[in-house]
């Protein structure tokens, strides 16, 4: 993309909407839906990888240490890691 | 040189799609269209039209194989009427903001219920704002001449957009009349090779119709609106052109005897022949009146309409279709709109007409102008009058 799309004037858009270049979707800042995010408690993780395998988005990733964590940009807030994780190490909590 | 030859219109239009040397024809019959895509389907069998007739299951599917179609790069031509256009209508949205130039004839006809095969501009009217370009022909001649600069037009680089080119079902599909059919040649250097800006190829691969979020849908509904208003200047170029090859000149307004007249009739579609008996019998009895025929109905001719009827008193708008609960007729309606803000300005009187395939002859005409000009002098308590309905 040239321009991000909300930087985008009408004069920017592309005959006929058409989008030409692929994987623009990546681009996309899923994250600001969220009105809650996942927070880790890092004496209670025993880092099963369950979070890891139940996100829907597939945003939760390995670190070096082994902890699994959410990518911001993409994590909508569903708490599905919150519920599936066994020792209740993610906790949901409120965006300001 | 051209020849004319007898021949029904909705055969004409299928051999006239056929010198365009069209690509692809998906279509689903029905009356009163149905003569144009048989034929067509004929022409293919027939091995004179080297094109993919894909006869589909439903006119949603016919338009949707046309989109396809054209987003490849293939010349695109389908036809409908009716119910059958109705049931296209979201996919027509599709067409023209994805900027495909499919073209398409749609015969006239009313809406169920009660179930109607007869003319009248009810389901033009329902597909109005779905940003298209759309033509109303008033005689055969001019539906084959409309076809091949739809076809010009809709493939223009600096339009691609679709075309519909509206005829009158039965009263001019089924129509025997003389027509002047051009020479194939003359056609191809009419009608330059389609070429879009952005095609669908597995080389340069491209996504259309993608999911659009509130921060950039309005940008791209912008786009899409200043695109179709600024395609009349290339419509009026077509015409100019035509008119110099073929000796057939258009215009998005049509003025009979309206110079000096000081009230005016105006209508849309084949109505606009049998007028010109009326205003020519009253002519001959002094009356000083005239008549409109209204063209382009998309994009809308805002100046050439303010033009046209600026010098009248009396302005009397004929709609072929009704707008239940609403002003008027849809026509009169966006004419009353275009000419609200100015300071010369006809009195309008709104009548619709012409319902379901009821014809209306030049006395009706006539008696319709009469009573305009009485309800301009008296007021109506009703914001229309149906003429001729049965009290």
């Amino acid at each position: 993309m040239t321009k991000p799309g909300d930087k985008m004037t009408w004069k920017d858009v592309e005959i006929g909407s058409i989008v030409t270049e692929p994987g623009s979707a990546s681009q996309y800042q899923t994250g600001d839906w969220r009105s809650q995010r996942p927070s880790l408690n890092r004496k209670k993780c025993i880092r099963c990888g369950i979070c890891y395998i139940f996100c829907p988005e597939g945003c939760i990733t390995q670190n070096a240490e082994g902890y699994f964590e959410s990518n911001l940009f993409y994590c909508k807030g569903c708490g599905t890691c919150a519920c599936e994780c066994p020792t209740q190490a993610i906790t949901m909590e409120q965006e300001e | 040189m051209a020849k004319r030859v007898g021949i029904e219109v909705s055969q004409a239009i299928a051999e006239a799609v056929k010198m365009a040397n069209v690509d692809v024809v998906a279509a689903y019959p029905i009356t009163p269209q149905t003569h144009i895509v048989e034929h067509l389907a004929q022409l293919v069998a027939d091995g004179e039209l080297d094109a993919a007739y894909i006869p589909v299951e439903s006119e949603h599917s016919a338009m949707s194989a046309c989109l396809g179609a054209s987003a490849v790069g293939a010349r695109t031509f389908t036809a409908t009427a009716g119910q059958g256009l109705e049931l296209m209508h979201e996919v027509l949205y599709v067409a023209s903001s994805m900027r495909l130039p499919v073209v398409m004839t749609v015969a006239n006809r009313a809406l169920s219920a009660p179930l109607s095969v007869w003319c009248d501009h009810s389901d033009a009217m329902a597909i109005r704002d779905t940003g298209w370009i759309q033509i109303f022909a008033e005689n055969g001649q001019e539906v084959i001449d409309e076809v091949l600069c739809a076809f010009r037009i809709a493939e223009d680089q600096r339009v691609l957009l679709p075309v519909i080119v509206y005829l009158d079902g039965f009263l001019l599909s089924h129509m025997i009349e003389p027509i002047y059919m051009p020479e194939q040649d003359e056609v191809d250097k009419f009608i330059p090779p389609y070429q879009h800006l952005l095609p669908l190829n597995p080389d340069k691969p491209v996504t259309m119709g993608a999911f659009a979020p509130p921060f950039i849908y309005s940008e791209t509904k912008k786009a899409q609106e200043v695109n179709l208003t600024a395609a009349k200047e290339v419509i009026l170029q077509c015409w100019d052109e035509f008119g110099n090859i073929f000796q057939r000149h258009y215009s998005p307004v049509d003025c009979y005897r309206a110079e000096d007249a000081t009230v005016l009739l105006l209508t849309m579609g084949s109505f606009g022949e049998t007028a010109t008996v009326a205003i020519d019998k009253m002519r001959n009895e002094c009356r000083n009146v005239g008549l409109v025929n209204l063209r382009l109905w998309r994009p809308f001719p805002f100046a050439e309409i303010r033009q046209a009827v600026s010098k009248a008193e009396v302005l009397i708008i004929l709609d072929r279709a009704l707008s239940f609960g609403g002003p008027a007729g849809p026509v009169c309606s966006e004419i009353k709109a275009a000419l609200y803000n100015e300071d010369k300005k006809p009195k309008v009187i709104s009548f619709v007409g012409g319902l379901g395939g009821r014809d209306i002859t030049p006395d009706g005409f006539e008696q319709i102008i009469n009573r305009g000009i009485e309800i301009s002098q008296t007021g109506s308590k009703q914001e229309y009058e149906m003429y001729g309905v049965r009290e």
